[in-house]
């Protein structure tokens, strides 16, 4: 018997000598011959502990592992652009010359970033007003009941693939905006309205639970200032809703800009530096899908568009930076 | 209870990693990986060998010429397809691969209908092409701004396209699209639109296929280089290919899928040609 379970019998046979009230024997325990190898032993439960903890550190630690090696993949072939091909970073910025297959003099984004931005915030700027209303109608106006069946359609909207959208958009708003405008009917305009049905559900439900995070009482005291429902609406309502939904927007201008497929299929893919909303255009997604498979690993080409996905990884942190600083400000 | 189920959900996970650890060491698997072009007629083919070598497992993946060559270069397949030669590619050590031209696709030009072209000479394509003329009615069309819809940059037909039209000179920088389905419906409903898609997707009336120099988009007038606008579908292996891909590139080559499935598919098979050509462009009449 190992020492530590002698020192174990020792304590509770002093323990049982001391004792002033006679020792009750029970069924089965004795102190005479108590299970010290039991009692030192980790119980079941504690081995139960352990295996939850175990499994949950494991999953963490997983994922941990996952995103450190996605970041520095990124990292590593985004940055080989510019430290294996030397490629000013400031002309990767401010060019719009792409042509990676030419040369480290060719490998401008600035016309994709420009196009990157001006489809996703024309698309958030749309998509607002009309998610801030529908957001009110639904839960200033309607009934419960009805509001949660607008929801679930709205919701219905979030699942659709965005392949079906693209697909919606080459063949019914590319030859809409064609006949209205002229030229081949794809571009930022197309992409634009493409984008605008795709992020409307997902701010329009986050706007509405911004609503529903306003107290009722703040409405009832309004009321009781004498405000009609509209007065209620304007000035305490949606003042108090103002970070959330804040937030809203920068979710679905988040998703706006990462989205590549449904952009892919409306907007052309020309590399040039938009000058009109109706021109043909290229997002940094849409370059991504269109080149991946026509570039070799580890040669200029593609490391120019690993420095393309480098680029939408830190905007789309920044994104979550900004939710992050407006949940705190609030 | 809880604790049990836990378990026999880990033995289950087991088996099939296993299962999948088991699958890959399997030395009879042959991954083909690369050009869409080619990935119909592989997949094809290699359902048709299954069915007479039980034992085979062939797996075609599409991802694009560049993703095949540099898989195939990097190991991680036993062959890889592409629509251009691997000699002429950044990154790629052609002299560590073993090349298998294993059929021949055509390349045309389209436009659409309300043009009013039907040929054009080679100069006149790569003028409209590197943007020096921008009117159909420079060419003999109708008054109507041309729009080109180009390939995606590095695809095999764009490559193919450049090397023999424009020769060294840039294109314009226009729209692209990287599908020869897209193409054609995007020349098909917006008026003055030219760009240039492969055989199989031409027999379409709905778009306009243009002669180049009077000479006919037709496989008869490929085989003796008159149209000149074709290229190899390769398959590339890593060195010698080992004794079940050698096996089954053999198949492909073997009359029956040359003479039955190729044409089928709407390319050229490798042994009907009259000429060859080789990775510097130069062709060259076989036999001679």
């Amino acid at each position: 018997m190992a020492k530590k379970e002698q020192d174990l019998q020792k304590v509770v046979e002093k323990a049982i000598a001391q004792q002033k009230v006679p020792h009750v024997k029970f069924k089965g325990i004795d102190p005479k011959n108590i299970d010290i190898a039991r009692l030192t032993k980790p119980s079941k439960e504690t081995k139960q502990e352990r295996w939850g903890k175990g499994l949950t550190f494991l999953a963490i630690a997983l994922i941990g592992i996952l995103i450190v090696a996605i970041i520095g993949f990124v990292g590593i072939h985004g940055l080989a652009t510019f430290f294996d091909n030397k490629v000013n970073i400031f002309h990767f910025l401010f060019s719009s010359d792409w042509n990676p297959s030419a040369g480290n003099n060719h490998v401008g984004a600035a016309a994709m970033i420009v196009t990157s931005f001006a489809v996703t915030l024309l698309a958030a700027l749309i998509a607002t007003p009309f998610s801030i209303a529908v957001a009110l109608f639904m839960t200033e106006y309607e009934s419960s009941k009805r509001a949660g069946l607008l929801q679930s359609v709205i919701e219905l909207l979030v699942g659709i693939p965005s392949v079906v959208y693209g697909f919606l958009g080459l063949t019914v708003v590319v030859p809409a905006i064609r006949t209205i405008f002229g030229g081949t009917g794809f571009g930022i305009l197309t992409a634009t309205l493409v984008l605008f049905v795709m992020v409307l559900p997902t701010i329009t439900s986050l706007t509405v639970d911004a609503f529903k995070a306003v107290p009722k009482e703040l409405r009832k005291s309004s009321a009781a200032l004498g405000a009609t429902k509209w007065q209620t609406i304007f000035h305490v309502v949606l003042r108090a809703a103002r970070a959330r939904i804040m937030t809203a927007i920068i979710f679905g201008m988040a998703r706006a800009f990462g989205e590549a497929l449904a952009v892919q299929m409306a907007i052309g893919n020309a590399v040039l530096m938009p000058s009109n909303l109706v021109s043909p255009a290229a997002t940094l997604t849409s370059q991504l899908t269109s080149q991946m498979g026509n570039t070799v690993m580890g040669t200029l080409p593609n490391n120019a568009l690993w420095s393309l996905a480098l680029l939408l990884l830190l905007m789309s942190l920044f994104f979550n930076f900004l939710v992050h600083l407006i949940g705190k400000k609030s | 209870m809880r604790k049990s189920n836990l378990s026999k959900v880990l033995v289950v996970f087991l088996i099939i990693l296993i299962f999948l650890v088991g699958c890959s060491k399997n030395n009879k698997k042959i991954t083909i990986v690369g050009s869409s072009a080619l990935q119909p007629l592989v997949e094809q083919a290699g359902n048709d060998y299954h069915l007479s070598h039980l034992d085979s497992n062939i797996v075609v993946q599409g991802g694009g010429s560049g993703t095949g060559l540099s898989q195939v270069q990097a190991g991680a397949v036993e062959v890889g397809t592409s629509d251009v030669f691997a000699d002429t590619q950044k990154g790629i050590d052609g002299k560590k691969l073993v090349d298998f031209p294993v059929a021949v696709v055509g390349i045309v030009p389209i436009v659409n209908k309300g043009v009013g072209i039907k040929s054009l000479s080679r100069k006149q394509l790569a003028a409209i092409f590197t943007g020096k003329i921008k009117n159909w009615r420079q060419v003999g069309g109708k008054d109507l701004p041309i729009i080109v819809i180009n390939r995606s940059r590095g695809s095999g037909t764009r490559t193919t396209f450049e090397d023999l039209i424009l020769k060294g000179q840039e294109a314009v920088n226009s729209q692209e699209q990287d599908s020869n389905g897209s193409v054609k419906k995007i020349v098909n409903s917006t008026p003055g639109t030219i760009s240039y898609i492969s055989f199989p997707y031409a027999n379409d009336s709905n778009i306009q296929k243009i002669n180049l120099d009077h000479v006919k988009p037709i496989n008869e007038n490929i085989r003796t280089n008159k149209w000149p606008l074709w290229s190899y579908e390769h398959m590339y292996t890593k060195g010698k290919p080992n004794k079940a891909t050698a096996a089954f590139i053999k198949y492909i080559l073997s009359k029956k899928v040359q003479q039955d499935l190729v044409p089928k598919i709407g390319y050229l098979s490798v042994h009907e040609m009259e000429v060859t050509r080789d990775s510097q462009n130069r062709v060259m009449k076989i036999g001679n």
